[in-house]
């Protein structure tokens, strides 16, 4: 069973869930410059301190917070490695405990936020944008349907990767990369068809 | 009841780098399909799936027309598509939104404007179809049963005139497939249904064996599909 990296939306009424989605956002754009513009250990270590009070707020359950980082670990492990070479422990602390706030602070968003919200605000948003010829539904649907894709991915990868195993090709990138690629394409195609069965689109 | 209509259709398909430029998927077929529950029955890649599509602008015929309601498919898609739902084999390309209710909340955003009216009446939806408990699952995480009868109550929360389904039974057990397949005969919807079940189209009102793109048989489902089990071979 697959599982997306930047967590699902859960039911909840803490302050979080019904903060508006731009704020949300906003506030997650804001945090990442911040982490970029004010690099040290004072920034990452608020940064730090408020995804996990944003966890704790937001409802987000250790499981899924864990879940969230295990898809970044080996390349969190090797930036921390080569930036406490490079420049020390302090710098490693500073870069990967940024990324690891920042993405506490993505699954935050993600759990607390529905995505008929986020389609919603994104169609809101790019609304002026039509007389450019922009249609926000289809951009908006667009951004749903790539949230969707990610936990799809994984379970197509993990069952392709299975059958690889299964036939002894573990070994093998083109036994794991070919179907792989060919049942994502396929994936994506069969979507088309459904959304196009839908009516989606049409309009 | 609906009237479905294929006039002279045929549907040719490009085969790039095959041994001929060109494969005839449908040869010419002409129905009138007024019955309320029409099962297409006939073997792997015999063109069941291709007509089923034809019915919904899914295939466009290379030549003749197929008629919904007097509707052009061809002409009228986006017309066409507002009164025919379709089920796939496969829900999970189907369902489009990461949890239940969105998935049935996004059939719904051309009828309910309003974000929780809408979303009422998505609850409304589940409840009728018994799934108002995985509202707020993954649709990831749902049984392969609980997939397809999510895609079915999200065609259905259209409220469709027609029903194309595309072997909706094939990957489930056999409780499902029951459950599946009890739904959707039980429907007041015109139903085409694409299908390897004989035992489900044996409880069709009409029967059309389909084999190597050309209708063969076509009349009462207990004499279509005895035609079939003696010809399969």
């Amino acid at each position: 069973m697959g599982f997306s990296p930047i967590g699902e939306y859960r039911p909840g009424t803490s302050v979080l869930h019904r903060l508006p989605v731009g704020t949300k956002l906003l506030g997650l754009v804001v945090l990442s410059i911040l982490a970029v513009a004010f690099r040290g250990v004072p920034t990452t270590s608020a940064l730090l301190g408020l995804a996990v009070i944003g966890c704790v707020v937001g409802g987000v359950p250790v499981r899924r917070a864990a879940r969230s980082l295990r898809g970044m670990l080996v390349a969190m492990v090797f930036l921390a490695a080569y930036q406490t070479w490079q420049r020390g422990p302090e710098r490693a602390y500073v870069v990967v405990g940024a990324l690891v706030a920042l993405l506490l602070l993505a699954t935050v968003f993600t759990t607390t936020t529905q995505v008929e919200r986020m389609i919603d605000a994104i169609t809101r948003w790019l609304e002026p944008f039509r007389r450019f010829g922009v249609r926000p539904e289809l951009v908006a649907l667009a951004f749903s349907l790539m949230i969707r894709g990610i936990p799809l991915t994984l379970e197509i990868a993990a069952e392709t990767r299975d059958a690889a195993r299964a036939r002894g090709l573990d070994r093998n990138p083109r036994a794991y990369l070919t179907p792989l690629v060919i049942r994502v394409v396929a994936h994506a195609r069969a979507t088309g068809d459904a959304l196009h069965a839908r009516g989606i689109g049409d309009d | 009841m609906s009237r479905i209509e294929f006039d002279g259709v045929v549907v040719r398909a490009v085969t790039p780098g095959g041994p001929v430029p060109e494969i005839t998927v449908v040869q010419e077929t002409t129905l009138d399909l007024t019955e309320q529950r029409i099962a297409l029955i006939g073997p792997n890649g015999s063109g069941k799936s291709t007509l089923a599509r034809l019915v919904n602008g899914l295939v466009e015929p290379t030549t003749g027309q197929v008629l919904v309601e007097g509707l052009d498919v061809a002409k009228k898609g986006r017309e066409v598509r507002r009164r025919v739902g379709f089920v796939f084999t496969d829900p999970t390309a189907q369902l489009v939104m990461p949890t239940v209710i969105e998935d049935i909340a996004l059939s719904l955003r051309h009828q309910v404007r309003g974000r929780e009216e809408r979303a009422a009446a998505a609850r409304n939806v589940l409840a009728s179809y018994g799934l108002e408990e995985l509202a707020e699952r993954s649709v990831h995480t749902l049984s392969g049963g609980q997939r397809q009868l999510l895609a079915i109550a999200g065609v259905l929360a259209t409220d469709p005139a027609v029903l194309v389904a595309d072997e909706p039974t094939t990957l489930l057990d056999l409780r499902n497939s029951r459950k599946i397949g009890d739904l959707l005969l039980g429907l007041s919807q015109q139903l085409v249904l694409a299908t390897h079940d004989l035992d489900l189209a044996l409880r069709c009102d009409r029967a059309l064996l389909v084999d190597q793109g050309a209708v063969v048989a076509d009349g009462s489902p207990a004499e279509v599909v005895a035609h079939y089990r003696r010809t399969a071979g």
